[in-house]
């Protein structure tokens, strides 16, 4: 490479605001402050293992793996659909599914807050029709539903940029050699969409695992999730010990669960988002 | 209908978007009969196979196949397969994956599976490739392949979309060969659609010749080509020289100011004509001893022939001959009366 000093701004930024608060991360998560200075300690990581936190743990992998399940059963049929040469209208289509992602995150959720509310309007609508009213916020449905609703369109886009590339003439082939309609899902286009898939459980599944915005507006803090766990650490109880060790764990387990995908899909060959 | 006849078209018509790509195609292919539609691209030869194949649905018009109509029915309940263009092979199956595909879905016995499959790899000359990945073979494999997959299932008919049209020009000889020995081996009736004339010339029992949705000619490869039923028939199919003509009486023909004998009949008392003469059938003859004569503007050395350029009266001849006269040389042309192809004019 000639020109190997275009990258050296890269360099910098990535070592000013990646690699130098990771080590900070990392020094904050094993040191602690005492009357003799600072010392090396291991006890965050050790109170991670106790039962309230690893149920937390376990809670925000939970409700990841269900809205990442639903992303994917609502996502694949309309990645389908906007695949689809005969759909007519899949401009429009495709435009409501990405618009969403214009808009700012927080305000997205905050609107399902007033459609949700005791008053909001569903409840409203309700009423109106002489139902008695539901709980409809703070509870675990609450969250799935944001996150289904925020981050489908993560499940939606690598699984329709994928099911667009195949060639149509793939297709034939399969109906030619007597595959009828389901046949030729099964055994062409589902195999061949796997990179896309993979991708889209990878954009749904990490996010949802981490958000604390949602579980906190829509969960009502009754459901503390790691990212929830993680937030309070550094705004509210100031143990910024615990929540460093906390968020290089949380990576770790990331970059663990991309490393099995990323293998997933090299033997599933294709090119999928990552 | 005779007892042969396999699949037959019934005033086809097909409409994209309000332009017509064929226009009332009517055609019937005998059982084991190598067609050919030949065209130039754009001229509705893919869509007639693809609408043969299914893919497409005519405007108007029906698809018999054994006399039954299959105009409505799904390319996979038609006992016909397809080698497409691209070959389409399945990316996420290894060689014998692809070639299993049709018979897997019949659900046959597999150890049956696994003998056609390799008895299918010694036809196309891929011994021992079961395992490799499509994408690991060159153009001419994946075709084999292609090949491979659609004859595996022992269709009736086998339809070829240009299959060897992005193979270099001495691989596609050597497969043209090859399909047609495969075609007179198994006895399936192949219609196959391609823009190569010389291919279609080599290998076809039948040609029929398309030009903008229309048949222009069906006949014999020898048919066709020495007996071209217009102008575009005998300008597509090899190179010919169109002139025009006026036809003074039967078997005699005036064109390049020289009245010619000519086999020919029929035609109005000087109707204007079109005359074709291939650039073979014109000789070349010292001076002084043709029927008109002519001066050298060009010399092109092609291999087995010379090509050359002889202007005579205004018109210039395009002549292949395997001797060379020199440029700005004269000399004398002769055409035989056998040699001159007299068509009416289209317009």
């Amino acid at each position: 490479m000639k020109k190997g000093w275009i990258a050296y701004p890269y360099v910098v930024w990535l070592v000013i605001f990646i690699f130098v608060p990771l080590l900070l991360i990392v020094f904050y998560s094993v040191t602690k402050t005492t009357d003799e200075g600072i010392v090396f300690t291991l006890e965050y990581f050790k109170r991670f293992f106790e039962p309230i936190y690893i149920m937390v743990l376990l809670r925000s992998l939970y409700l990841a793996l269900i809205s990442t399940i639903i992303c994917l059963l609502l996502g694949y049929p309309l990645a389908m659909i906007l695949a689809s040469k005969e759909f007519r209208h899949k401009r429009v289509l495709l435009l409501l599914v990405v618009i969403p992602m214009w808009m700012n995150f927080l305000l997205r959720t905050y609107a399902w807050l007033t459609l949700l509310e005791k008053n909001g309007v569903i409840n409203t609508f309700i009423s109106f029709i002489g139902l008695p009213k539901m709980e409809l916020l703070y509870n675990q449905g609450a969250v799935v539903l944001g996150m289904v609703y925020n981050f489908l369109p993560f499940m939606v886009l690598p699984i329709y940029s994928v099911l667009i590339k195949i060639d149509k003439s793939i297709i034939e082939a399969a109906e030619d050699l007597g595959a009828n309609s389901r046949t030729v899902f099964r055994k062409v286009i589902f195999p061949l969409s796997l990179p896309g898939v993979v991708s889209g459980i990878t954009m749904v599944y990490m996010p949802a695992v981490t958000t604390f915005v949602i579980s906190r507006l829509l969960g009502g803090g009754q459901f503390t999730l790691i990212g929830n766990l993680i937030e309070q650490q550094f705004l509210y109880t100031g143990e910024w010990g615990f929540g460093s060790a906390l968020s290089l764990l949380m990576m770790i387990l990331i970059l663990f669960s991309m490393a099995i995908m990323s293998k997933y899909e090299k033997e599933s060959e294709g090119g999928g988002l990552f | 209908m005779t007892n042969h006849e396999i699949i037959r078209l019934v005033d086809i018509s097909k409409t994209f978007d309000d332009t017509p790509v064929l226009k009332n195609i009517n055609l019937y292919i005998r059982r084991n009969e190598f067609v050919t539609l030949l065209g130039p691209s754009g001229c509705g030869k893919t869509t007639t196979l693809r609408i043969i194949g299914g893919f497409e649905e005519p405007t108007t018009g029906k698809v018999l196949f054994e006399g039954k109509d299959i105009t409505n029915i799904p390319p996979y309940k038609r006992k016909l397969n397809t080698v497409f263009q691209r070959y389409a092979l399945f990316p996420h199956m290894d060689v014998a994956e692809n070639i299993a595909f049709g018979l897997n879905i019949k659900k046959i016995d597999k150890k049956l599976i696994k003998e056609k499959v390799e008895n299918m790899l010694n036809l196309v000359n891929l011994q021992g490739f079961e395992k490799r990945s499509v994408d690991s073979l060159s153009g001419g494999q994946q075709q084999r392949v292609a090949i491979a997959r659609a004859l595996v299932n022992e269709p009736d008919v086998l339809l070829l979309d240009e299959p060897l049209g992005a193979l270099d020009l001495k691989l596609r000889k050597g497969m043209q060969i090859e399909l047609k020995n495969i075609q007179k081996k198994l006895g399936i009736t192949f219609v196959y659609v391609t823009h190569d004339q010389e291919e279609a010339l080599t290998m076809s029992d039948t040609i029929v010749v398309m030009n903008e949705g229309v048949i222009q000619q069906i006949g014999t490869p020898i048919d066709i080509y020495n007996e071209p039923k217009n102008a575009f028939v005998a300008d597509f199919i090899g190179e010919s020289n169109i002139i025009d003509g006026v036809m003074i009486e039967d078997y005699l023909v005036e064109f390049a100011n020289h009245r010619f004998k000519c086999l020919d009949s029929g035609f109005e008392p000087n109707e204007n004509v079109d005359v074709v003469v291939r650039p073979e059938d014109v000789k070349l003859v010292p001076k002084g001893q043709g029927m008109i004569e002519g001066r050298v503007l060009s010399v092109l050395f092609k291999g087995v022939h010379y090509e050359m350029l002889v202007q005579s009266n205004g018109i210039k001849w395009l002549v292949h001959s395997t001797l060379m006269e020199p440029v700005d040389s004269i000399v004398g042309i002769n055409i035989l009366p056998d040699d001159i192809h007299i068509m009416k004019k289209v317009r």
